[in-house]
């Protein structure tokens, strides 16, 4: 079986700059793809590739085992979810929604019924007649939903679409868009810079880096298994050793990722000792930052241990399957 | 915290949390902060005078007068309230008179905003840096010079002897002209004398106040809404009459009053391009002025109002302020 969106050393230059450089991904069907990265890194340009806004400099984009290249959005069977959620102001929610059918020709009985069904399935019933600019941010970003699903797309792209949203009600989205696509069973390609929100719902990750993917995998892999410094510290802010600290501490003499929550303050057997210059308070726990020889450390203190005062010194320590050896600094 | 335990020279020990006053002028930006409504008030108070006393003083006056009739005999207006003033409309030179402004204002109207759509379009979504500047200055330089020049410009280029009949004849399409001046109604002698005359010295003339309210309104169109559109399957056909224009229609009914009661009211160019036959300005300055019959001339002057309440209402029923 193809895969769902497959992408061929793919390029997008937009003059000197370039947005999307020699890009290979192959996305599965039924998965839930993130691609993350920093605004500027080339995430937003991949998705706009797939839902044909933007055309490849290079390489060869496939949907489903078809060549892309030639085929204008209107025409790709793949529907977007957009960051400022794009609602047409002046027709109502029901007409919003049903605006994919109403393109096709489809009858306005059929359509209206339909988008109130998919209106049922954002649970916004009842919502129909109002006007975009009469809903909330969050409810504005079901309608959008809802209307990116009344095609039947068989991948769905979303760029952003939690950023508008406040933190509860973003919470709440990720669980409900999470098992929206396992009830519906088809691809998710979802645009963030958000590492926690790649982490809880994707099935794949591809972290991107200045128009390239630094690397590609599973949450749990990118997070434990960073391949490059980059990844290892925009994926959860992981401490990276140098290669000749890593070697004194036993390591091959690469440079080395050691996560802060994997580190622990110890009295006895400390691997090294530092000063405590800050302390930072984060509810679940307390974030403390270590001056040690050779680099500061992050230490990750879940809540109830006994936190270090500022400036004293205290010894480090952690297990040696903790360092995970990097392939570049 | 650093900065309080070390005080410096220039500061007192412990500085004030009220900064000293500057004179009048922070006491006027005082007064007016604790008291908004007056900043309000003095900010409206001239314009809203002009706008009471001014226009509509003039107005009712011009209602009012609309309300008396002349007596036929000693040309006297008689100052008592009757609608005999408005059946007089009704004659059949004066409907003709009101039919053919009314017409015309529409043609004028219909001709600016199939005209004028593309260069908006193109200004407002694809025009950046110096091309936007290069709009601007295209739009409004016609504006600059004076209109009675422009006027007698267009009889010049639509006259029989003009640079169209020359250059039609250079082309050999001579033909295609006569053809057009033949047609009943619109056509006649020359363009200079002819309805279409006159319709494309009034496009010209009113086109910029139909571009610049459109471009406007096609500018705050945010471009995701379009690709929206695509996105959902829609041709570019399919987005230009479900999304685009719809959201342009607030600016494009706010073109159409500035073309439709500005031909409505114009009495210069129907007098020097054109078939000699009267439109509602032009009645209105012989009424009041040769004939004296102020009544008369006041209500034709109402009549374009009315069209025009008439208009504005049917839009509103039909949703083209929904997007605003």
């Amino acid at each position: 079986m193809p895969a769902a969106v497959e992408f061929q050393n793919v390029s997008r230059h937009f003059g000197s700059v370039r947005a999307v450089d020699g890009v290979d991904l192959s996305i599965a069907e039924g998965t839930f793809f993130a691609m993350l990265g920093p605004s500027g890194s080339g995430k937003t340009t991949c998705l706009r590739l797939i839902s044909g806004f933007e055309q490849p400099t290079g390489g060869m984009i496939r949907i489903f085992g078809q060549d892309c290249s030639d085929v204008p959005p209107n025409r790709r069977n793949v529907n977007t979810v957009f960051q400022d959620y794009a609602l047409f102001p002046h027709m109502n929610v029901r007409d919003n929604v049903a605006y994919g059918l109403m393109v096709k020709g489809v009858d306005k009985r059929t359509r209206h019924d339909r988008a109130e069904e998919l209106l049922a399935l954002v649970k916004l019933e009842g919502y129909g007649g109002r006007k975009p600019g009469e809903l909330s941010g969050g409810q504005r970003q079901r309608v959008a939903l809802a209307r990116a699903l009344i095609n039947e797309p068989r991948v769905l792209l979303l760029d952003e679409p939690l950023g508008a949203l406040d933190l509860k009600l973003r919470e709440a989205m990720q669980d409900e868009l999470k098992a929206l696509q396992q009830r519906l069973g088809i691809t998710f390609v979802f645009v963030t810079h958000d590492q926690g929100e790649a982490l809880s719902m994707a099935d794949q990750v591809a972290v991107f880096s200045e128009g390239r993917i630094a690397q590609i995998g599973t949450p749990a892999e990118i997070y434990e298994k960073p391949r490059t410094r980059f990844v290892a510290d925009f994926v959860g802010s992981s401490n990276v050793l140098s290669a000749e600290m890593a070697a004194s501490f036993g390591a091959p003499p690469r440079p080395v990722s050691l996560r802060p929550e994997s580190v622990r303050i110890v009295d006895d057997g400390a691997r090294i000792r530092g000063q405590v210059i800050a302390l930072r308070y984060l509810g679940a726990g307390t974030r403390v930052v270590v001056a040690a020889p050779g680099g500061e450390i992050s230490v990750f203190l879940p809540k109830g241990s006994s936190v270090p005062e500022q400036g004293r010194e205290v010894g480090l320590a952690w297990d040696d399957q903790a360092m995970h050896v990097m392939e570049q600094g | 915290m650093t900065l309080a335990a070390q005080p410096s020279d220039r500061t007192p020990a412990t500085p004030s949390a009220i900064l000293p006053e500057r004179g009048a002028g922070d006491r006027v930006s005082a007064l007016l902060w604790r008291h908004p409504n007056l900043l309000l008030a003095a900010l409206l108070i001239l314009p809203l005078g002009w706008l009471v006393v001014v226009y509509l003083g003039s107005l009712s006056a011009l209602l009012l007068q609309s309300f008396y009739s002349i007596d036929e005999f000693s040309g006297q207006i008689r100052r008592e309230f009757t609608l005999s003033t408005y059946a007089e409309l009704f004659r059949p030179a004066n409907l003709d008179i009101i039919i053919r402004t009314v017409a015309m204002s529409a043609a004028v109207t219909l001709g600016a905003v199939v005209i004028a759509f593309p260069i908006a379009y193109f200004a407002a979504r694809y025009a950046r840096g110096h091309w936007k500047a290069l709009f601007y200055l295209g739009v409004m330089l016609p504006l600059w010079s004076s209109y009675l020049v422009k006027v007698y410009a267009w009889k010049l280029i639509l006259a029989r002897e003009g640079i169209i009949t020359w250059a039609t004849d250079g082309i050999g399409a001579s033909a295609v002209l006569n053809g057009i001046l033949a047609l009943p109604v619109i056509g006649g002698t020359s363009l200079s004398t002819s309805y279409i005359g006159t319709w494309l010295v009034f496009l010209y003339v009113w086109l910029p106040y139909m571009i610049l309210p459109m471009q406007a309104s096609l500018e705050r169109v945010p471009q995701s809404m379009l690709e929206a559109s695509a996105d959902l399957g829609a041709s570019r056909w399919q987005t230009m009459r479900t999304v685009i224009f719809p959201l342009a229609l607030p600016g494009i009914i706010a073109g159409s009053i500035f073309t439709f009661s500005l031909t409505m009211g114009d009495y210069i160019i129907p007098q020097i391009v054109g078939s000699s036959r009267r439109f509602i300005g032009q009645a209105v300055y012989q009424l009041q002025g040769t004939a004296g019959n102020i009544p008369l001339a006041a209500a034709f002057a109402v009549v374009p109002i009315v069209i025009m309440l008439i208009y504005l209402t049917i839009a509103r029923r039909k949703g083209a302020f929904d997007a605003l």
